[in-house]
């Protein structure tokens, strides 16, 4: 993999699909430090600005916002080239919206297992692809997915909204590949569980809880260098090495 | 909405107490209002806390809720004309730095750690090594906004006629929720500090010191071993320095390692104390002379490792931290070291520094002219309760007070004498807002 650095003495220019996540913006936060230029997409104004105003103290160049309900991109190639006109051009994008959505419910009714579909993987399958061919055309620049450690095995907890994650693991994966030797970069991250909002209320003791800051610095790592899978922080991988290979009748066995 | 979750993990900095508590963290200042207005709908009183340095009930709210504002940490405005920082209450000091050290600013007043909100900062009315120079943090602030139980949010300047502001400064949070700080930043031309340390052999020695150094110097501060009897009583390390001019704004690094697990209590004992001590001085001495040094290490030095309080074990520890008037200052401080050398409870670290004379604009604020001196003991009971109780006394007799960030314990009629203007603050507290120290000596 080459590593992608805009030209000399030119200014990072950073698109965050889903700007009010609490990873995203821990990301965000690093990129500022650096005097990036950067654009937030969301849905909520107040809190895009609010978030927007902070990074332009921490140092970002600028820090703009656009109004996106992310689940239905409509022509994303046409929505990502107005979000380049606006930075007059991308070198990173970060797609980091999502939903946890309630397993239980997504049991019992279809339209709310629809729902963590189309958000997590339909809408973000999308922006992808028309990321890819942003990136392919310019000849440099990075996609920065966030999947999950829950696309790894299907477990009952949450396997709606990891088998969207685990749909966008394959499509990532496969920019990827399709990019190998091309210039641009596509990695997925896959964050395992982490303090944000998304998973407020949960019992969240132990190491294996980490704070989006440390999350934030293996995406922002991962946008310039390493392999397309990525996990965060790093012990993930082989614990959901381990998770991904125990037999059926063990791993039925164990309530995770 | 944000939730309140029920959760064994507040805990405060000294670790004493372990109290199941309701906890909601709102992210975004937009959220504080809701998230208020859902807890006093079910609870009888609420708290908001930041990073939890205060070491002791000062931020415990067992019996309602506690509002956790450290994850509402955006500036919101910086103006380079005024210097004027507007920030959500939950900013860190850290934050803060890696800010503003590159643009050459510092903030006016810096506590012993970075890991404080300017939200605790103020309801703290904190102080640092400049105090004689500066005063408290309070000083420093130019207006707050204040959310009060009954959805209200003033927005509140020095000024104030009818005395919230003074009252929320150093208030302990107990007039409602800090949502936002106005503060005016100092400038600095480098990230390094000129500093000198001088050993000196008895209390004489740091008074001499001290007073020698305040017109030179903006930051004094010294070490001084506790434990040291005979002809060695009293005997410490002074360090001043100033802001070295020129040089890189580079804000320094991030944290170091963590203190991974509570270590067994047996770990610090009186020899291991007395080890840690006598290496203290001698490395102090050993290195005596001016040298460059860069801010993180002069202001954090125990922000190196990450939860250090851990080192305490699981029955935590006690901060002891008073201030006694400058007429009294060198007799009670003796006293007080003669008491702990007695006891043989040693203190990890004893830090001492004389205050100076700007008047902290808090009605409850803590720093006053004369002598602060601040220890930690191990949590070991009785004896431990023994000799903090002797150490009351003699803080008392000299017609001193103790520091309700660092208490977990001190007696309710001690509060009330320490802090004359305790009856005008309360008349300030909101009826919904509460905390345990609070119910301990105010109610
Ligand atoms: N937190 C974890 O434990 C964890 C673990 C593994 C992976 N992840 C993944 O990491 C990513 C970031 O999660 P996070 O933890 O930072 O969660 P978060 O703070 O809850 O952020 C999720 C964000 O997605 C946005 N979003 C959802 N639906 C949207 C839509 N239709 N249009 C626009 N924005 C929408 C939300 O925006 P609004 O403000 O508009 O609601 C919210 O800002 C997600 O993809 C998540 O699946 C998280």
């Amino acid at each position: 993999m080459t590593t992608i650095a805009p030209a000399a003495g030119r200014r990072l220019r950073l698109v965050v699909l889903g700007g009010t996540s609490g990873i995203a913006e821990a990301t965000a936060r690093l990129y500022a430090a650096e005097g990036a230029e950067i654009l937030l997409v969301g849905r909520q104004e107040d809190r895009l600005a609010a978030i927007a105003a902070d990074l332009k103290v921490r140092g970002a160049a600028r820090a703009e916002v656009a109004i996106a309900d992310l689940a239905a991109p409509g022509d994303a190639a046409v929505a990502l080239a107005g979000f380049a006109g606006t930075l007059g051009g991308i070198d990173h994008i970060l797609v980091a919206y999502g939903i946890l959505g309630d397993q239980a419910e997504a049991a019992r009714d279809p339209a709310a297992a629809e729902r963590i579909l189309a958000v997590n993987f339909t809408s973000a399958s999308a922006w992808c692809l028309a990321a890819a061919n942003l990136l392919e055309a310019q000849g440099q620049g990075s996609l920065v997915v966030l999947g999950s450690v829950a696309g790894d095995r299907g477990r009952r907890q949450n396997f709606v909204y990891g088998a969207a994650k685990a749909g966008l693991a394959a499509l990532v994966e496969g920019i990827a590949h399709r990019f190998a030797a091309k210039g641009p970069r596509a990695v997925l991250v896959k964050p395992g569980p982490t303090i944000t909002p998304m998973t407020e209320g949960m019992q969240r003791k132990g190491f294996t809880w980490a704070k989006p800051e440390d999350v934030a610095a293996v995406v922002r790592r991962a946008a310039d260098k390493g392999g397309p899978v990525v996990y965060a922080p790093w012990f993930w991988r082989y614990i959901m090495l381990i998770i991904r290979f125990l037999p059926a009748p063990i791993f039925n066995r164990l309530d995770i | 909405m944000t939730r309140f979750t029920e959760t064994a993990d507040h805990l405060s900095w000294g670790r004493t107490l372990r109290l199941q508590h309701r906890v909601a963290r709102p992210v975004f200042r937009q959220d504080v209002p809701a998230t208020l207005a859902e807890g006093l709908s079910t609870l009888p009183t609420l708290l908001a806390t930041g990073l939890r340095r205060s070491y002791g009930d000062s931020i415990l709210n067992p019996a309602g809720g506690i509002v956790d504002m450290a994850g509402v940490d955006r500036m919101i405005a910086f103006d380079p004309e005024t210097r004027i920082l507007k920030a959500d209450a939950g900013l860190s000091f850290d934050a803060l730095l890696k800010a503003m050290v590159p643009r050459g600013l510092f903030p006016p007043v810096s506590p012993g750690t970075r890991f404080v909100t300017l939200g605790g900062a103020v309801a703290n009315d904190v102080h640092g090594k400049n105090h004689h120079g500066a005063g408290t943090i309070g000083r420093w602030i130019r207006r707050l906004g204040l959310l009060r139980s009954d959805g209200v949010e003033h927005e509140l300047t020095p000024g104030d006629p009818d005395g919230l502001f003074a009252a929320t400064i150093g208030g302990l949070g107990l007039t409602g929720i800090i949502t936002w700080v106005e503060i005016e930043l100092m400038p600095i031309s480098g990230a390094l500090m000129d500093v000198e340390t001088i050993p000196f052999d008895d209390l004489d020695g740091f008074f001499r010191l001290s007073a020698e150094s305040e017109a030179s110097h903006d930051y004094t501060v010294a070490w001084i071993d506790c434990l040291a009897t005979g002809d060695k009583t009293g005997r410490g390390i002074f360090s001043r320095a100033r802001h070295a001019t020129g040089g890189e704004l580079s804000a320094g690094k991030g944290g170091g390692p963590t203190f991974p697990v509570e270590l067994p209590s047996i770990a610090l004992n009186r020899f291991s104390i007395r080890a840690f001590n006598a290496i203290y001085d001698w490395n102090g001495r050993r290195t005596a002379g001016r040298a460059m040094q860069h801010y993180q290490p002069f202001f954090y030095p125990l922000d190196a490792i990450g939860q250090w309080n851990r080192m305490y074990g699981h029955p935590g520890m006690y901060q002891y931290q008073s201030v006694v008037p400058p007429a009294a200052a060198r007799d009670a401080t003796a006293a007080m070291l003669a008491a702990i050398a007695a006891a043989g409870e040693g203190s990890f670290l004893a830090v001492i520094k004389t205050f100076g004379d700007r008047p902290s604009p808090g009605l409850l604020s803590f720093p006053r002219l004369g002598t602060t001196l601040a220890l930690d003991f191990p949590n070991r009971g009785g004896s431990t309760m023994a000799l903090l109780a002797r150490l009351d006394a003699i803080v008392r007799e000299a017609g001193g007070r103790l520091y309700p960030a660092k208490d977990g314990r001190m007696p309710r009629d001690m509060f009330r004498a320490g802090y004359p203007d305790w009856e005008r603050f309360a008349a300030h507290v909101d009826p919904r807002f509460s905390s345990l120290f609070w119910t301990r000596v105010g109610s």
